[in-house]
């Protein structure tokens, strides 16, 4: 619905004109020596000066200290939020940094032991290796010098036993003839 | 009011003398009351929204800072780097205008911007105040405007005249648009509200056929809600223009 002052007027006319006891003549608006209406507008204007004055003078810099001292509040708190972001993230990067380089280092270290460990246990090895072979040599001497020890007392264990059994059978023994018979035993044997 | 079969619905506008003889001396009617509880009410709802200053703002604050950002918003964004120096003056007629309006809404209350005299005294102020800026700023220059630029030079004593005529008639556009508005609201309110009332004297069909007029007065009082913003909102950015027109053209 448009209010247009045509409407209004043409609303208001027939209205105004109908007869009664307190129908206002025309529209009291218009009835500019009404010394009423004349106040209202000296009124108006000290009262619109007053607000004026007091709204620019006191009310608005009131609230545009608010926003204003917030706004500055917001910025300053951002700006410590994105100076603690970059030192953290700054921080983060040292930590990244650090790991890697302990990392690094630690795997020098492990490689370093692990090498280590290798060359003693190769050195041991050898070492277990060269001692195995000589005692084996030891051994292998040894064995052939008892085995010769042996073979060289069989003759004589031989030539006892034949002088006892050959004694316990016929009372008497030829030590040379029992002894040349061992030594022609022997030989035919070896 | 309604009085038997008549309906008197500018009975409403009439001034009465205040305080008695001491208001009748000095020309006090209900008007300037009326004036100084809307300036009362803008200042208190300022005054006490802003009271708290919490950077996290309450309901109240967060009213009153957003009232202050619109119309801050609205001067600076159409009259331009200047607008900071005439943001009191638009916040002052906006919320004068608009408290007027909508305290007139309120029953057995008076309207002030329904006046001619109030509204053309205030579109008056907005028109001297546009002739005092732009001879601040532009000096005598600013009544080249009355010759549109490029315009052929043989067309001058038909444009000069129209452009002046255009241009005052901007006050009495401005105050005429503010007062039928609000006249013609409160004319129908009140015609309305008679028809109720008449109607419901007339027994049980009355009763039943009173309810139409009510239901209307109910979506007036909604439409008159929202034509009250409305004006207070096309005076303050018709000021606005005609305040970016004078400081830069």
């Amino acid at each position: 619905m448009r209010l247009t002052p045509r409407f209004l007027l043409s609303a208001a006319a027939p209205l105004a004109a109908l007869p009664g006891r307190a129908v206002a003549e025309g529209m009291p608006q218009l009835h500019f020596k009404d010394p009423l209406l004349q106040g209202q507008v000296v009124w108006g204007a000290i009262i619109f000066i007053v607000f004026y004055l007091l709204l620019s003078r006191s009310a608005l810099p009131k609230v545009a200290d608010v926003i204003k001292a917030r706004e500055v509040r917001v910025r300053n708190d951002l700006d410590v939020a994105r100076r603690a972001r970059k030192d953290a993230d700054q921080a983060q990067k040292e930590l990244c940094e650090a790991r890697e380089k302990a990392m690094e280092e630690a795997r020098a270290t492990i490689q370093g032991i692990r090498d280590t460990a290798k060359e003693k246990i190769r050195v041991q090895a050898e070492e277990t290796a060269a001692r195995l072979e000589a005692e084996i040599k030891k051994a292998e001497a040894q064995i052939a010098l008892s085995r010769s020890n042996a073979l060289g007392s069989i003759n004589e264990i031989a030539s006892s036993t034949a002088t006892v059994l050959t004694e316990r059978l016929v009372g008497t023994a030829d030590q040379q003839a029992i002894a040349a018979a061992v030594e022609h035993a022997h030989a035919a044997r070896s | 009011m309604a009085s038997g079969s008549t309906i008197d619905a500018l009975g409403q506008f009439e001034l009465h003398p205040i305080f008695g003889s001491f208001g009748e001396a000095l020309c006090l009617s209900q008007a300037p009351l009326y004036m100084v509880i809307s300036v009362a009410v803008v200042l208190a709802f300022l005054y006490l929204g802003m009271k708290p200053k919490a950077v996290v703002p309450g309901r109240l604050q967060a009213a009153a800072e957003v009232s202050y950002e619109f119309v801050h918003g609205l001067a600076v964004d159409t009259i331009g780097e200047k607008g900071t120096a005439f943001f009191p003056f638009v916040f002052a007629l906006f919320f004068f205008i608009l408290a007027g309006n909508y305290i007139g809404l309120l029953p057995f209350s008076y309207t002030f911007t329904s006046h001619i005299a109030v509204t053309f005294a205030l579109a008056i102020t907005v028109f001297i105040l546009c002739i005092l800026t732009s001879l601040r700023f532009q000096g005598i220059a600013f009544l080249k405007h009355f010759m549109p630029e490029g315009a052929p030079v043989a067309l001058c004593p038909i444009l000069i005249p129209i452009e002046i005529l255009s241009y005052i008639s901007r006050p009495i556009s401005l105050s005429i648009r503010l007062f039928a508005n609000m006249v013609a609201g409160h004319v129908l309110l009140e015609v309305f509200a008679s028809f109720t009332i008449m109607l419901a004297g007339l027994g049980v069909v009355g009763d039943v056929l009173a309810v139409t007029p009510l239901v209307l007065n109910i979506a007036l009082t909604a439409l008159e809600l929202l034509v009250g913003l409305l004006q207070a909102y096309v005076f303050a950015i018709l000021t606005c223009i005609y305040l970016r027109e004078a400081v830069d053209h």
